[in-house]
């Protein structure tokens, strides 16, 4: 009978531990949004968020949206020529960057930087007693880490966001009228003709939640790491892997909302 | 001043303090001794509200329920140093007197690091460095100079001369005897260092499987009869406590 249940346990074990660990990061962003609201609040460690954060992360998001915008020009042009349908290269181009790609890349590539550097830089806090240090300085770590961070996500991300989709739809366009024949002005005009409000609404929401994805699990599991290298090497991990499949699981579901509106 | 009743802390199987008492009057240096892994360190952090005890109580004369304006009468002076290392040297130095309720003017606040950081030997010009430019005995100086910044009543110093080599350990003693006597503090002090015992202590205690073996005046040490605490002072491998734990 062991032989049968067994696996079903560890299964069930897995699960609950899932569930938990699901808790534990519900009750932290609550626990951080409560310090949101309240003094005292460090304007000037969320100016250098802001600057980490946002500006920092301009190249690495600048980069992976004209490249992203150039390949999807190519592969639209391909794949449209297929159906004798190449002149749609603007619209999708647009659509593809603004409502998905843009948004995404920026999350993951965010995920990649940002929430690896605030876990890694937390559990070292942690690990070398740094965050009881500030306790006993009378700071509270939610107030003086979490909060400056998540703030400077939320807004900053958005804004990398609203410039990767400008710079992927460029990056189409370059490939488009440099390489595939399309002329200037009748791209530019298909593009900005096509692109409804929502479009632009709907990537600069999933920005902001994807930027508070991802500083909320950096710091989450920085405050938790376990002891020495290893307790930081796992945390930083678990962050980044974490981060990535929620913003990919939110933008499904935010997605699906966009649709229905 | 600080009162420790029947207090248990428990992490997972591993039983830490199992019943620790003690009392340390007000002004009163007093060191607590004992093997590694011995709970010393846990019971500074009980008192700070870093770790919850499981049961028992822990009593600071005068808190009345701020928890800011209970930390602000404390000051400590951490293993490792636990210096910020983003901030440069003045501002570690005069972090709580750049925000919340002790917070002065920019320029006063870095004139106070300073001057603490003179107090413990260091020059203005270490002012401006980042603590990774510093070495191991000028980061626990400079832990010390962030522990005395705003005149702390109590001050808790946790393995002060850990990784010092004996020089660096004497100023470090010294200093701590100094600033104790001169602020009229109260300090706990967690060491197995005996040569700093007997340079910082107004009182020992001896914690041993997580409860005071022993406490009294640091000269009735030494003929204390007890022997947990004459074996730990003499370092012999041979007594009630195992060497290998």
């Amino acid at each position: 009978m062991h032989v049968l249940t067994r696996p079903l346990a560890a299964i069930g074990a897995r699960v609950l531990a899932l569930f938990a660990m699901i808790g534990r990061v519900t009750l932290f962003f609550l626990d951080t949004l409560t310090h949101v609201v309240r003094a005292p609040f460090y304007g000037f460690e969320f100016g250098i968020q802001l600057i980490q954060i946002g500006w920092l992360s301009l190249p690495v998001v600048g980069l992976t949206a004209v490249f992203t915008g150039g390949a999807l020009a190519l592969q639209i042009y391909a794949g449209g020529a297929r159906f004798d349908a190449e002149a749609v290269v603007p619209q999708i181009v647009a659509i593809g960057m603004v409502r998905e790609l843009g948004p995404v890349l920026v999350g993951l590539m965010i995920a990649a930087r940002v929430t690896s550097s605030i876990a890694a830089e937390i559990a070292t806090m942690k690990v070398t007693e740094q965050i009881d240090a500030l306790v006993t300085l009378s700071t509270h770590p939610m107030k003086y880490l979490t909060v400056p961070r998540v703030l400077a996500a939320l807004v900053s991300v958005p804004v990398l966001v609203g410039v990767g989709d400008l710079i992927g739809v460029f990056g189409g366009y370059q490939v488009a009228t440099g390489t595939l024949g399309f002329n200037p002005a009748t791209y530019l005009k298909n593009t900005v003709d096509f692109l409804e409000p929502l479009d632009v609404v709907s990537s600069l929401v999933k920005g902001a939640v994807f930027g508070v994805i991802a500083s909320v699990m950096g710091c989450y599991a920085g405050m938790n790491s376990g002891r020495g290298a290893q307790g930081v090497g796992r945390a930083t991990k678990s962050a980044v892997e974490a981060a990535a499949v929620l913003i990919l699981a939110a933008n499904f579901l935010l997605t699906g909302v966009f649709f229905s509106l | 001043m600080i009162r420790f009743d029947d207090v248990h802390k428990a992490f997972g199987p591993n039983r830490v303090l199992r019943g620790m008492t003690l009392e340390v009057p007000r002004g009163n240096s007093m060191v607590i001794i004992g093997g590694s892994g011995t709970g010393k360190s846990v019971a500074l952090k009980c008192v700070l509200g870093l770790v919850t005890p499981d049961s028992g109580t822990i009593t600071v004369e005068g808190a009345d329920g701020d928890r800011d304006a209970f930390l602000a009468r404390f000051g400590m002076l951490f293993q490792g140093g636990a210096l910020f290392d983003s901030l440069p040297v003045w501002q570690n130095v005069a972090f709580r007197l750049l925000r919340g309720s002790l917070k002065r003017p920019k320029a006063e606040a870095r004139e106070i690091a300073v001057e603490k950081l003179r107090r413990v030997g260091l020059s203005p010009d270490v002012a401006d460095r980042l603590p990774a430019e510093l070495s191991g005995g000028m980061q626990k100086r400079v832990g010390l100079a962030r522990a005395i910044a705003a005149d702390p009543e109590i001050i808790f110093f946790d393995e002060p001369t850990t990784g010092l080599d004996p020089i660096m350990a004497g100023v470090i003693n010294e200093l701590i005897r100094e600033i104790v006597t001169e602020m009229g503090a109260t300090a706990m002090t967690i060491t197995h260092d005996m040569t700093s015992v007997r340079a910082v202590a107004d009182r020992v205690a001896m914690l041993h499987d997580g409860r005071i073996r022993w406490t009294g005046p640091t000269g009735e040490m030494d003929a204390s009869g007890d022997p947990y605490l004459d074996q730990f002072i003499h370092g012999r491998a041979e007594g009630p406590i195992a060497a290998v734990r």
